[in-house]
């Protein structure tokens, strides 16, 4: 048996985004900018998957530009954000739980000479919307902040963020990196108020290389990628047509009987972690998002092994802490909600999708329990 | 100017006597394997004693340079301007254009050094080089003579076809790759095992290569990690059997019994018999590691000393007497340092302790290994019989 439960790093592509795919490279394979027919085709994915995109959010297809994946969106909404304002103010606020694609371009920022506050965050891994309102002052001009936590899944607070820092000044921006959260919730960026949102598209079930900022109406921001001048200038470069077209049945595919689907998978979370739970020295990290579940295992010194102990069995997850990672500078999810140091390199992260059963819940869970005391023999005496 | 043919040069094994021919043909076999990597057709053909690669077809120059210059026993690569036999009138108008192509400024000394194998040519060498003289010293005045020291030598072959050069590129030395028998690396995925085979290998030897693989202790990625490097190592050496033997349950075994601060010692005992045995059932004459006296607790001159008692074998350590930065230039030269440094686990630093011995003493480390009598030695018996073979280029 095998469980993939890695979706939050990537997923499946599904069968019709794999035959949209390839019916796009195949037989519409046209430049979008071409003044044909097969140019015009072309430009009709673009605009249905605008279409698809825009009804899964409520907001217009003109509002949806296309990049080409979670990290180029949050670098065109932080970096564009930022330079059209710079006579505005210099001052940008997040947090200190962003992923490396929100957190590198701030500081990319910060040495071009704009001053970033990052927040700090609760033992769940919460920002308070008053630290927000407080951080605001007369320079701000860009707040940022991720809707689901990649690493433990919490849920932040965005319609209260976006609703307060509005109140204080409408003129601030409000970034929003929705990359762990489409798909799996219900996204309003009218009513949270967010001026920009980034989507990727392989964390739904849709092709690699290919995402989506959402810039709300009015909003202006400096494209960051310049050429030929597509998309109204936003993002210069020949459209990923069968990238965007597959990213557009994915998109409606979610959505539809989006409830059932959501269920679904928290009914696999609740079931694994139910199963994890009674294991002992189990410590459950995880937040409310359907999809991810963080899990400590204590006595384990580097949760790698047991991770490639798991691997040989079928079982792929990830590791759960950013100090992991190349970036020492990240401080890290895990570090951010006070776990404690032995814990850090204990963590691994189990995220699910709609292919994911309760059977491969169960078989994760057993798997574990065997791994479990044997990789716990292993501590340094 | 595009040169249709290159000369090679070697040193070391035009002095091997007897065995001269073998080295040659040895060495022309592996040009033309190098050249086999590229895009191009290519003909290496031996003559007077001399090793030319002509280029059939189309080629880009600095990727049949760089093949080249992965060839051990080459000493020197001359790109030659080839020309049939001509009256002096017109070869006289050909060298005019070769120094014209090869050298931007003209500000430099030279000689011209005729030799004529071609009796036939109705010019004697000396006249040739007096003649090459003054048309050069005509067409580019800046130019000088100087017959002592010449910046630059101008090399007129008067032979089946004339042959000229003048720039000679350094190859990688050494002695041609099968001259030498063949040895045994422990090929660990860090920085000073590859730059280990490649200076063994540049002695003409053959190479094997051993990775201890631990799962889950170490990962998937670290294996291909250590696949990449012999690849790279392969570039140089020839293809590369590489013996990927599964460690885990030795080293489980060592961590259960022994005394933690001898695990890495006895885990490397048991890595120099496994990879001893390899050698000997693959017909290697020598074991090769990448130990640098001192460089880690294992790697002390006592540490050395129990470690190499397992072995019958000669154990080769081109490191030995090298500080890391040395052995950080080399592998940057052979291209192996930045995938030495990405960072996964290797089976070494799995299970390292707070304190290890440095000192140990082999009476101690062989009644330390007693512990392990049970069963270690179907352990390793294991490990052999499932190991893991690919050839590797």
């Amino acid at each position: 048996m095998e469980a993939y439960f890695d979706n939050a790093a990537t997923t499946r592509a599904s069968e019709a985004v794999q035959t949209m795919v390839k019916k796009v490279m195949d037989i519409d394979y046209g430049n979008p900018s071409s003044r044909h027919k097969k140019g015009a085709e072309a430009s009709r994915y673009i605009k249905d998957a605008q279409e698809s995109i825009a009804k899964t959010l409520k907001v217009e297809p003109k509002e949806i530009v296309f990049t080409s994946g979670g990290t180029e969106s949050n670098n065109m909404a932080l970096i564009g954000a930022a330079l059209a304002n710079k006579r505005k103010g210099k001052h940008i606020i997040s947090t200190r739980i962003e992923h490396a694609s929100v957190y590198n371009p701030l500081l990319f920022l910060e040495e071009q000479g704009y001053r970033i506050t990052f927040l700090d965050v609760d033992e769940h891994g919460l920002v308070d919307p008053e630290d927000v309102c407080r951080a605001i002052d007369a320079d701000t001009i860009l707040v940022s902040v991720m809707m689901v936590n990649n690493e433990i899944g919490a849920i932040e607070p965005i319609e209260e963020i976006g609703k307060r820092i509005k109140k204080i000044d409408p003129e601030i921006l409000f970034h929003v990196d929705a990359i762990q959260a489409y798909g799996k919730l219900k996204i309003s960026p009218k009513r949270c108020q967010i001026d920009l949102l980034s989507v990727s598209g392989h964390k739904i079930h849709g092709p690699k290389g290919v995402g989506f900022l959402y810039i709300r109406d009015k909003v202006k921001i400096k494209p960051i990628i310049y050429g030929g001048g597509q998309q109204k200038d936003m993002r210069s470069g020949t459209e990923n047509v069968p990238g965007i077209a597959g990213l557009g049945v994915a998109a409606k595919e979610m959505y539809t009987n989006h409830a059932e689907k959501i269920a679904q998978i928290q009914a696999v979370k609740d079931a694994f972690l139910a199963g994890v739970k009674k294991l002992d020295g189990v410590i459950d990290n995880s937040g409310e998002a359907p999809h991810i579940a963080s899990v400590s295992f204590e006595g384990i010194e580097r949760g790698e092994v047991l991770l490639h102990a798991l691997e040989a069995k079928g079982v792929y997850c990830s590791s759960g802490s950013a100090c992991s990672s190349n970036h020492p500078a990240i401080s890290g999810t895990l570090q951010a909600i006070g776990m404690a140091p032995e814990l850090l390199n204990s963590t691994l992260r189990f995220s699910f999708s709609v292919y994911s059963t309760i059977e491969e819940a169960e078989y994760a869970v057993q798997v574990i329990a065997e791994e479990l005391p044997k990789r716990r023999a292993f501590v340094k005496r | 100017m595009e040169y249709k043919s290159f000369l090679i040069k070697y040193a070391e094994i035009g002095t091997k006597g007897k065995n001269r021919y073998v080295f040659e043909d040895i060495l022309c076999k592996n040009i033309r394997s190098a050249m086999k990597r590229i895009d191009g057709k290519f003909l290496v053909r031996k003559e007077y004693g001399r090793i030319f690669v002509d280029c059939l077809e189309e080629y880009d120059f600095d990727e049949a340079i760089e093949a080249l210059q992965h060839v051990f026993g080459i000493v020197g690569i001359c790109p030659v301007l080839v020309v049939p036999t001509m009256p002096w009138e017109e070869l006289a108008e050909k060298l005019v254009q070769f120094v014209d192509d090869s050298y931007e400024d003209k500000n430099f000394t030279f000689k011209a050094n005729c030799r004529r194998v071609n009796k036939e040519y109705p010019m004697h060498s000396m006249e040739v080089n007096m003649e090459a003289g003054a048309v050069l010293l005509h067409a580019f005045p800046e130019l000088k003579v100087d017959v002592h020291h010449p910046e630059v030598m101008l090399n007129i072959e008067l032979r089946d076809n004339i042959y000229v050069y003048s720039v000679t590129l350094p190859g990688p030395g050494g002695l041609p790759v099968g001259t030498n028998g063949k040895g045994m690396l422990l090929l660990s995925g860090g920085i000073d095992s590859p730059v280990a085979g490649y200076m063994v290998s540049k002695r003409g030897v053959n190479l094997e290569a051993v990775y201890f693989d631990a799962p889950p202790h170490t990962s998937e990625q670290a294996k291909q990690k250590v696949i990449d490097l012999a690849k790279l190592v392969a570039k140089y050496s020839g293809a590369i059997k590489l013996h990927i033997v599964h460690f885990t349950d030795i080293q489980e075994a060592i961590y259960h019994k022994c005394p933690e601060d001898e695990i890495t010692i006895i885990m490397r005992r048991y890595m120099m018999r496994i990879a001893q045995t390899l050698a000997e059932k693959n017909e290697c004459q020598a074991l090769i590691t990448g130990e640098s006296i001192g460089q880690v607790a294992s790697q002390t001159i006592y540490s050395l000393q129990v470690t190499n008692a397992v072995c019958t074998y000669p154990v080769f350590r081109p490191c030995i007497g090298m500080d890391k930065q040395e052995i950080v230039d080399i592998s940057e030269k052979i291209n192996t340092y930045e995938t030495s440094i990405l960072p996964y686990e290797d089976c070494c630093t799995t299970f390292v302790a707070k304190h290890p011995v440095t000192k140990p003493k082999l009476a101690d480390i062989e009644a330390s290994e007693t512990l392990l009598a049970d069963d270690i030695d179907r352990l390793v018996q294991e490990a052999l019989d499932t190991e893991e073979v690919m050839s590797v280029w």
